[in-house]
């Protein structure tokens, strides 16, 4: 996959819907542009690059931290913010279907961010859309402007060039992981996944890894692994996964990153999690050189920022 | 033996014959090219016929040439059909099915979550593989999941 792309590079007017439409260099610039507007991002700079620009937040279901991160990104640029305000006032209840919606909307605004319960909807909004469409999730499939800030703050905090990574919790159902994994083995990597066997990561993106010549190692236990990686990614299991109440106990427990099991960690360990967290990292690894899931809240900011002015055209 | 098979399909004078489908598909066939109660044409199948290769089923459209893009649809159920198309009671072309490598608005994807199972204005679309492993799959545009078996099943 991304082979055909491989020279596909300018971004102007290009939606942002899948990870596997970039390829390898094509990522690399997204990741440099967001790096060169980190001051901005940061307050230390500013910049009026969005100046005249008006991008469209149509949110057909709650994900606050999504919502908040492309407001901050646009207005620290210059742009200005149109929010759709809440599914119920609009004009959904009326029964518009999603195409009306963004066609309309397309008349408006410069830009659309999209974000929407049903699979495959940022793909068919972008077919009706006179403007750049950038998907913030669309049902459980993508989530690209997640992968893009995963994929920086590994980046800015470790490396990404054969990185020794473990992904940890929920991998069968989790898309950050999985989409995470494709982007990763542009770049080569090791990866360990953790999890209980009934949330394992699914066999077809393990061949495809191995495919693409990644080495894959699969346990259930963090203990086996803690001293060999560079980068934990963690993400949450969640409760309603498990007909059983007491099998969640128990796997919740097992997949718990504590003060004690970073004893033997790699100093230079960064541990990861797109967040929200529920009891998978206790507190008190907070306070550790390891924790960067704050700072990678952070840098949702100038991925989003480079993103908006890549496909508005602002930045070439 | 060979007279009283032949009885059971006539010979047609202009149209399309689809031969070789793959035994029991002649339905699904006619569903794959949108052929229903509304087609004014003379149409006839046999299903498990008798052939060199084992049981078949053979579908004839009597007064239509059918568009390649169309007939290369039985591709998806039936790879080894072969399309016959006759001019007054001479075959005048005889083509084997090819697999299109995209398809719109003939299966029905399996996701139920998928944008193209909603009320939204669109097709569903599909790019299509073949592998030696896994046969034919279809991979679904918007939402990317892969059906692999039961393509009869979800056609439109």
């Amino acid at each position: 996959m991304g082979t055909i792309y491989e020279n596909r590079m300018p971004f102007k007017n290009r939606h942002v819907i899948s990870m596997k439409d970039f390829s390898r260099k094509e990522i690399d610039y997204v990741l440099d542009t967001a790096e060169k507007l980190e001051p901005v991002a940061r307050g230390e700079e500013r910049s009026r690059l969005l100046d005249g620009k008006i991008i469209a937040l149509l949110f057909f279901e709650p994900s606050t931290r999504t919502r908040l991160s492309f407001e901050v990104a646009a207005q620290r640029l210059g742009g200005q913010v149109l929010n759709l305000g809440s599914v119920e006032a609009s004009s959904v209840m009326k029964g518009e279907n999603l195409a009306d919606t963004i066609r309309v909307i397309s008349e408006y605004a410069d830009l659309i961010v999209l974000r929407h319960p049903l699979d495959g909807s940022a793909r068919m909004a972008a077919e009706f859309a006179s403007v750049p469409i950038i998907n913030g999730g669309d049902g459980s499939v993508h989530h690209p402007t997640q992968t893009f800030l995963d994929l920086y703050t590994i980046r800015r905090e470790s490396h990404l060039e054969g990185l020794r990574i473990a992904m940890a919790g929920d991998l069968k159902y989790g898309r950050t992981v999985h989409s995470l994994c494709h982007a990763l083995s542009l770049y080569g990597a090791e990866m360990t996944f953790v999890s209980p066997p009934e949330l394992k990561m699914p066999s077809e993106i393990v061949r495809d890894l191995q495919k693409n010549n990644i080495s894959v190692k699969e346990t259930d236990s963090l203990e086996e692994i803690i001293g060999e990686v560079e980068v934990l990614y963690m993400t949450r299991v969640q409760r309603e996964r498990f007909p059983d109440p007491e099998e969640y106990e128990k796997v919740k427990n097992r997949l718990k990153v504590t003060g004690d099991l970073l004893k033997n960690a790699d100093p230079n360990l960064k541990i990861l999690h797109p967040l929200p967290r529920v009891n998978e990292i206790s507190p008190e690894v907070d306070a550790t050189p390891h924790a960067r899931y704050f700072q990678q809240a952070f840098y949702g900011v100038p991925i989003r920022m480079a993103l908006l002015a890549l496909a508005m055209g602002v930045i070439e | 033996m060979k007279e009283k098979r032949d009885l059971k399909i006539q010979a047609i004078e202009n149209g399309t014959v689809i031969d070789h489908i793959k035994a029991g598909q002649a339905l699904n066939v006619l569903r794959i090219l949108g052929i229903s109660s509304t087609f004014r044409e003379t149409i006839s199948f046999v299903m498990n016929a008798p052939g060199a290769r084992g049981k078949k089923d053979v579908v004839k459209i009597e007064g239509k040439e059918l568009s390649v893009e169309e007939l290369n649809r039985i591709a998806l159920i039936s790879p080894k059909a072969t399309i016959n198309i006759i001019r007054d009671f001479e075959v005048v072309q005889k083509n084997i099915v090819v697999l299109p490598s995209y398809v719109e608005g003939v299966v029905r994807c399996i996701n139920s979550n998928c944008i193209s199972n909603s009320s939204e204005p669109i097709k569903s679309k599909f790019s299509v593989l073949q592998s030696e492993e896994e046969g034919v799959t279809l991979r679904c545009l918007y939402c990317e999941h892969v059906i692999s078996e039961d393509i009869a099943e979800n056609l439109r």
